[in-house]
């Protein structure tokens, strides 16, 4: 390709490149360094070059003429529109520690558009009700995907199915039924967060990337804890209509702080207590490592709850008195129901005592008040952090739900 | 009291008619000239209407201009062309053939098989023939494809069943616009290097806005006006712009309307005063 430049308009030669086989590559790269109305020549050895050149012209605004002298195939005038491109604007960038780059509102006309990229005026306008950066925002969201993303572990590999160990029948059983409750759980737990993620705008790409693999972590939990529930063949536990109407309760909550401070700052935050507490005193070490394993993805969740709640509560500290209400208002709906499953106590109590020995079952049973004992401060801590007073903390955390998520 | 609206008439080719007009609609409301439109299934049906006076400016195919044109000399009344798109200014119509076939010029196509598009396709059919018999080919046998008849050949598809049919090897000849040679050609209908164009016609141009003298002077003023506006650099607009297929709305011109005039005499598809005489025309 050469370019001849001439005192009034330019000539291209595009040898025997053809419209069918990429010469509107050279053909726009040449107009664009032209201003509206000035003349490109064309030059060329594709046979159909000159008829399809009036067809190109014609779809891309620009006029087609007929070269009289034999200079060049044909000539084309640029057209006058400026095209799609005026009024495009920069979305943000896409390193979320630059000045400006994740914007407190962020057009709903950017929709899926990646955060930096230039984006065409008059695009729809999406629907997210999570537009605000405040809604949703963590500072340490970006370093708390990136540690996910490191953490991935795969459960065939990661967890030595094979490990021998023999449990008593209703040892085994007592197993079972705790990670019956768990998978009950983390179906509550996948769906949370992924109801929300379709309502957040894809600028927060770091918030979308975190809750999403927090999805893909509750969808590996529900597999090992499966996976362990049927290692020896026994048949599932229960499920109670109290346990399945406390964790309706959290689906069934629409803003999104408040779902998050009941499911991850105060139910998985409980959570990571009763899974230290089945990484320490389980009774095979299967469950032990599904447990460690677990707790790690666990901790991830709850401390991006927290960050996001104190990032939005710095600046809307009216949202800590919804906070409250929302926890009362979510133990008055639960007042009436059993909580905890009983079947789930006394199987913590039993996996936890190894036994049927009486002396063996009175440990299991401290060691099981000792768990409520630090679910209960653990939740105070978290809730200090939200800047709860200490007493305020005390009584909010006495509220929380008795089916611990 | 309400004032009337202005008045379009326009062809439902395909599904995508209404939303352009929808939209057309919503801007001239916006800017203060009240309109609204109504679709016909075929252009004949719309040029009939447009006479008898059911609205004020048609979207005209070519076609339907020069039928507009001689019903309305032939009633007393003018047919002005207001406006129509940059797009629509020196179009061609290619004949094509096989790049293997052993037909050099048009007078080889004498006694062939040519296929064309609808029987009411000024770019596929009536150009094309007409050039192809003023530059001798003789005793032609015509292979029609006629994909919604009435519409003016609107709809690509007969242009794309002829180009099958040259692939297809059951016609010598295919006839379509320039640039859909280049559309086939890239889309694969017409294997790249697989063709080779053996005539060109002189440029024609295509659709316009049609008004007759007796449409209200000033809606059609500032309906002109509003359209000549349109700006495809205007976020708002240029969506429909693209659905409508332009950049710029270009005053309207009549004078390469001509050989589509002497196609539809040779071909008597219309007579002077705009009756239809072509037989075997289904709308």
């Amino acid at each position: 390709m050469t370019n001849t430049e001439t005192s009034r308009s330019q000539i291209i030669n595009i040898e025997a490149l053809s419209l069918v086989n990429g010469a509107h590559l050279l053909l726009k790269k040449a107009l664009r360094e032209l201003p509206a109305g000035a003349k490109l020549g064309v030059r060329g050895t594709a046979p159909e070059l000159a008829v399809h050149l009036r067809g190109w012209c014609r779809a891309q605004g620009h006029e087609f003429l007929v070269d009289e002298t034999g200079t060049v195939t044909a000539w084309i005038r640029r057209g006058a529109a400026n095209g799609r491109w005026k009024d495009a604007v920069r979305a943000g960038a896409p390193n979320h520690a630059e000045q400006g780059a994740v914007q407190a509102s962020p057009s709903l006309q950017w929709g899926f558009a990646a955060r930096g990229a230039t984006v065409e005026a008059g695009g729809p306008a999406f629907h997210y009700p999570l537009h605000e950066k405040d809604q949703v925002w963590a500072d340490n969201a970006p370093k708390l995907y990136a540690q996910a993303v490191a953490a991935q572990w795969n459960p065939n590999t990661a967890i030595h199915w094979e490990a021998a160990f023999i449990l008593e029948d209703e040892v085994e059983h007592a197993v079972v039924q705790v990670m019956t409750y768990l998978i009950e759980n983390e179906n509550a737990a996948l769906q949370v967060p992924a109801k929300f993620i379709a309502q957040i705008h894809p600028h927060f790409r770091e918030v979308l990337q975190l809750l999403a693999i927090q999805v893909a972590d509750e969808a590996r939990h529900i597999e090992v804890f499966t996976r362990r529930a049927t290692l020896r063949g026994k048949p599932l536990g229960l499920s109670t209509v109290s346990g399945q109407q406390s964790l309706k309760t959290l689906l069934d909550e629409p803003d999104f702080a408040l779902a998050s401070f009941l499911l991850s700052v105060l139910g998985e935050g409980t959570f990571l207590h009763l899974l230290w507490f089945l990484e320490q005193h389980a009774p095979d070490p299967v469950t032990r490592q599904i447990a460690r394993l677990v707790v790690q993805d666990e901790a991830r969740h709850v401390a991006f709850g927290v960050s996001h709640l104190q990032y939005q509560l710095s600046h809307d500290p009216s949202l800590r008195g919804r906070l409250a209400l929302a926890l009362n208002r979510r133990h008055d709906a639960l007042a009436q129901t059993a909580g905890l499953n009983e079947e789930v106590f006394d199987a913590l109590i039993l996996l936890a005592a190894g036994s049927w020995q009486p002396a063996q079952i009175a440990a299991g049973y401290a060691r099981v008040q000792a768990l409520q004992t630090e679910m209960h401060a653990g939740r105070k801590v978290r809730l200090t952090k939200l800047g709860f007073s200490p007493t305020e903390a005390d009584e909010l955390s006495a509220l929380h739900t008795r089916n611990f998520m | 009291m309400k004032t009337k609206p202005f008045m379009l008439g326009a062809v439902a080719y395909d599904p995508k008619v209404v939303t352009i007009w929808e939209g057309f609609k919503a801007y001239f409301i916006k800017h203060g000239l009240p309109f609204d439109y109504v679709l016909y299934s075929n252009y004949e049906q719309q040029v009939e209407a447009h006479l008898a006076g059911h609205f004020h400016v048609a979207w005209n195919s070519p076609l339907a201009w020069v039928r507009a044109e001689r019903l309305a000399q032939a009633n007393g009344k003018q047919a002005t062309a207001i406006a129509m798109r940059d797009s629509d200014q020196n179009l061609t119509s290619v004949i094509v053939v096989r790049a293997d076939s052993a037909l050099q010029t048009i007078a080889d196509l004498s006694g062939q098989k040519v296929a064309v598009g609808a029987i009411d396709s000024p770019q596929a059919t009536l150009l094309p023939l007409a050039h192809l018999r003023a530059h001798g080919a003789s005793d032609l046998a015509v292979v029609r494809h006629d994909l919604l008849s009435g519409k003016h050949g609107d709809h690509i598809g007969g242009e794309r069943e002829a180009a099958r049919a040259l692939m297809a090897g059951t016609v010598a000849a295919a006839c379509m616009i320039d640039g859909n040679h280049l559309l086939f050609t890239n889309e694969g209908t017409l294997p790249a290097g697989a063709t080779r164009i053996l005539a060109q016609t002189a440029a024609y141009d295509h659709c316009n806005f049609t008004i007759f003298n007796d449409a209200p002077p000033e809606q059609v003023q500032r309906f002109r006006e509003l359209l000549l506006a349109m700006s495809y650099d205007d976020a708002e607009v240029r969506p429909l712009l693209d659905l409508e297929g332009l950049k710029v709305w270009k005053p309207g011109r009549t004078e390469f309307y001509r050989a589509l005039e002497s196609a539809v005499d040779e071909m008597r598809f219309y007579d002077e005063h705009g009756n239809i005489t072509v037989a075997d025309y289904q709308y």
